[in-house]
């Protein structure tokens, strides 16, 4: 064991760690931002309540992204100060840049988001919460692209054995950043969307429990689907669904990147050990589709796809003796479990949108659906959505962890198969560790972040189930008229105000 | 002015900002047991920094991320060097995260206390740390590190219990007074033991004395610290901590006017720089963004001007 394993552990332990919840920040944000627009927009207390509610969560997450977050800032220049040197100069930049355009914004406005409630005009606290969700979207793109540069350099030359930056723009818009970071955003709202999905499952199967009437559709006519979490849920699947497209899309983006870029890590995601053309893809180990890795990889089904020990040889010859290839073991499963749990969860987006999708017909008076004719057909959006079953809800639940999963393997995926390097085809990882620094001192620091990390988790997961159980908080028993002509929902606001986030 | 001299200068001033205001966070963050009786007036205290502490925190991230960028070889030789003291400051800034955010969510009295050891842990952690690297930098002594650390927690003590004075009314107000004295008494003298004796990166090595503009700013800064306890005795909360403010930013100033112009022992920013092209393009956005970045922040401080008063829940 030396202090290389452990470095290397303790980035992976602690990056995975803080991906957890930046996800959630960077998704649910954008959702709680979109629910106090709708109450802005329509004054309907309900939006307030949910807005509340859901940026409770999304704040006792925020935080958690936040304290982790530092660690990794910090982590390069302490473990890795013979990487931080060479890279510093391009590297560097795209985190500065990040730390003076993003985190700024976003921790600053989320102060004024969460303590603005009563201090701020409600036009302006609005803008707060997108100001702080625009820095959490932007944080991403810079890390992406300094993230995307390890993969792919760009626009640098190496000068006395650094890397010497020559020009931020390609830097920035690296073409490996530009496929990665609306996949990695994407994930992150196809994360957020299966939480909100689940915290909406629950609820519905909790109402439904309290109110056994409620599973029967119809019974109660209109009325019954004017729950306040099927407007959520619907927005989260939409949301979902279409973060779905647009992960799969740049997905399959980088993967055609990945083949001209870091043929090494394609070639472990397949687990292919030879120059292939025509290379066929396992969905799971077994079953082999022809040709379709190579389709995939270059829209050419015929198209060589290259093997790890054929890459292997030809960088020995270039680069001096040694092991090139990544983990394969692991590469492949991450790359399998990556896109199998994410689409699941966009596959159960979707099936969701169908399920919910507007009756065709207008209920009438009585509850039960008017005749149907051509005369109604054009009428659709008038019709009342439907009722969400029962088990789509409890699929929801339990759909929960998936995207997490796919998100981590993703990262397992991306930064695994990218080893034995820290900059492809520039410096190895063994090369990058600090070499002043201890094995004890990495093995103190991994035993600290660790067992911390550990006990915090359980405390988020412990808040955040309390807090989905005890549901919004309820508005007042007599709720207010709303006053004539205003309609902008002052009133339920100063109502609902004495209880702060904070 | 050379591009390196205009980035020390940029991470001089981060520093110094985020000394500056995150020094009355962990101040606040620490006194918060000593100032308040009860849960209202604990909520009132922490209130002061809540909406503003996180902010206050990016100074660093910027700080550092501006020294990854600018001085590649400042920024790993500075954190792997003092690997375990960092490793402690990032536990005490996580705990502290935390703490802050989640004290008011947390059900039970019993969380709320973890809420609250972390806070004041969280606090205490890097106000010291801080104190004792820099000082454990110009000096290479424990002695040094230690004087170090306690005149840093004792000004951030200082700082926060003038910035409470300041921001409350009440019988909380009357109480961060008074500990603002207090803890001045201890400030006062470890400011002297620490100040008194700075060297100079840049003259100590040709065995030349430490100039003399840093010897002024060392002495402005104590005179400072003692106008501050000065003014919070005289009941003039906004001139004592622009005092205490002053006093902490002097110190940095002091502290980097030493540094310069070799950060870490046996290296000269020139080694450490990056190559021109990085250092030109983000001096031009820096330039750009760095005014809305202050401008935003000040307009932070304005909406959330009044003073607290402690609010039964």
């Amino acid at each position: 064991m030396e202090a290389l394993d452990l470095a290397r552990w303790q980035f992976g332990v602690t990056t995975v760690y803080h991906f957890l919840f930046v996800p959630l920040t960077i998704g649910l944000g954008v959702f709680v931002a979109g629910l106090q627009t709708a109450w802005h927009r329509t004054g309907k207390e309900h939006y307030l309540r949910l807005t509340k509610f859901f940026g409770k969560l999304f704040l006792i997450n925020f935080a958690m992204g936040v304290v982790t977050g530092i660690v990794q800032e910090f982590q390069f220049g302490m473990n890795w100060s013979e990487y931080s040197v060479f890279v510093g100069d391009v590297f560097g930049a795209p985190l500065a840049l990040e730390a003076l355009l993003a985190f700024f914004l976003e921790s600053t406005f989320i102060g004024l988001w969460i303590f603005g409630w009563d201090k701020l005009p409600k036009r302006v606290h609005l803008a707060t919460i997108w100001a702080a969700v625009i820095g959490s979207n932007l944080s991403a793109y810079f890390i992406l692209a300094a993230n995307a540069w390890m993969k792919h350099p760009v626009g640098y030359e190496v000068v006395d054995g650094r890397a010497r930056m020559t020009d931020l723009w390609a830097v920035l818009t690296n073409s490996t950043a530009l496929a990665q970071v609306p996949h990695v955003v994407a994930g992150a709202f196809i994360v957020a969307g299966a939480f909100v999905l689940a915290v909406c499952g629950y609820n519905i199967l909790k109402e439904r429990r309290a109110d056994p009437d409620r599973t029967v559709p119809m019974r109660r006519g209109p009325g019954s689907t004017t729950s306040i979490w099927h407007t959520p849920m619907r927005a989260a699947l939409v949301m979902t669904a279409i973060a779905g497209v647009v992960s799969a899309g740049t997905g399959d983006l980088s993967g055609k990147l990945v083949y001209e870029q870091q043929p090494m890590k394609l070639a472990a995601a397949e687990g292919l050990e030879r120059d292939t053309a025509g290379a066929a893809f396992s969905p799971v180990p077994g079953i082999e589709v022809p040709m379709l890795l190579s389709f995939l990889a270059t829209n050419d089904p015929d198209a060589v796809v290259r093997g790890t020990e054929d890459l292997q040889a030809e960088f020995a010859k270039k680069f001096g003796p040694g092991d090139y290839r990544p983990n394969v073991p692991v590469v492949y499963a991450s790359f399998r479990v990556m896109i199998t749990f994410g689409m699941a969860t966009a596959g159960l987006s979707v099936l969701g949108l169908w399920l919910t999708r507007r009756r065709r017909t207008p209920l009438a008076p009585g509850g039960h659906p008017a005749p149907r004719g051509p005369v109604r057909r054009r009428r659709r959006a008038a019709g009342v959505p439907r009722e969400i079953p029962s088990w789509f809800a409890r699929a929801c639940l339990l759909a929960l962890p998936l995207p997490t999963l796919a998100m981590i393997a993703g990262w397992l995926l991306s930064e695994i198969g990218r080893q034995p390097w820290t900059v492809q085809g520039e410096l190895l990882t063994a090369a990058s560790v600090s070499p002043g620094v201890s094995l004890t001192e990495v093995a103190v620091s991994l035993a600290v972040f660790t067992i911390l990390y550990g006990l915090l988790a359980v405390a988020e997961a412990v808040l955040l189930v309390r807090y989905v159980k005890a549901g919004p908080e309820q508005a007042s028993p007599t709720p207010p008229a709303p006053a004539a002509g205003s309609g902008d929902g002052d009133t339920t606001a100063v109502m609902l105000q004495p209880t702060l986030m904070y | 002015m050379e591009l390196t001299t205009v980035w020390f200068t940029v991470i001089a001033f981060l520093w110094t900002g985020f000394f500056v205001l995150e020094g009355f966070d962990f101040g606040v963050g620490m006194l918060a047991p000593v100032l308040s009786r009860g849960e209202a007036e604990r909520r009132q205290v922490l209130g002061t920094i809540g909406p503003v502490w996180d902010g206050n925190e990016v100074w660093l991230i910027t700080a550092v991320g501006a020294m990854f960028a600018a001085f590649p070889a400042w920024y790993a030789g500075l954190l792997s060097e003092f690997y375990l003291p960092i490793v402690l400051v990032l536990v005490g800034l996580i705990v502290r995260g935390v703490g802050l955010e989640w004290r008011g969510k947390v059900h039970h009295a019993s969380d709320r206390a973890w809420c609250d050891m972390g806070i004041l842990v969280g606090s205490a952690l890097p106000a010291f740390l801080w104190g004792a690297v820099f000082a454990d930098l110009l000096h290479d002594s424990v002695t040094a590190m230690l004087v170090g650390g306690v005149f840093s927690v004792s000004l951030c003590l200082l700082h926060g219990a003038v910035f409470v004075a300041l921001k409350t009314l009440g019988p909380v107000r009357a109480r961060a007074r008074r500990t603002a004295l207090v803890t001045s008494a201890v400030a006062l003298p470890a400011g002297v033991a620490a100040l008194s004796g700075i060297p100079s990166a840049g003259t100590a090595a040709a065995g030349a004395a430490t100039p003399v503009w840093i010897w002024a700013l060392a002495l402005a800064a104590t005179a400072a610290l003692a106008a501050g306890a000065a003014l919070t005795w005289r009941g003039r909360d906004g001139w004592a901590f622009t005092a205490t403010a002053s006093s902490i930013a002097l110190t940095g100033t002091a502290l980097f006017g030493a540094l310069w112009p070799a950060p870490l022992p046996g290296l000269t920013l020139a080694e450490a720089a990056s190559g021109p092209y990085t250092l030109q393009t983000l001096t031009w956005i820096g330039l750009v963004a760095l005014p809305f970045v202050v401008g935003y922040q000040i307009w932070s401080y304005w909406v959330f001007r009044r003073r607290l008063v402690a609010e039964p829940s």
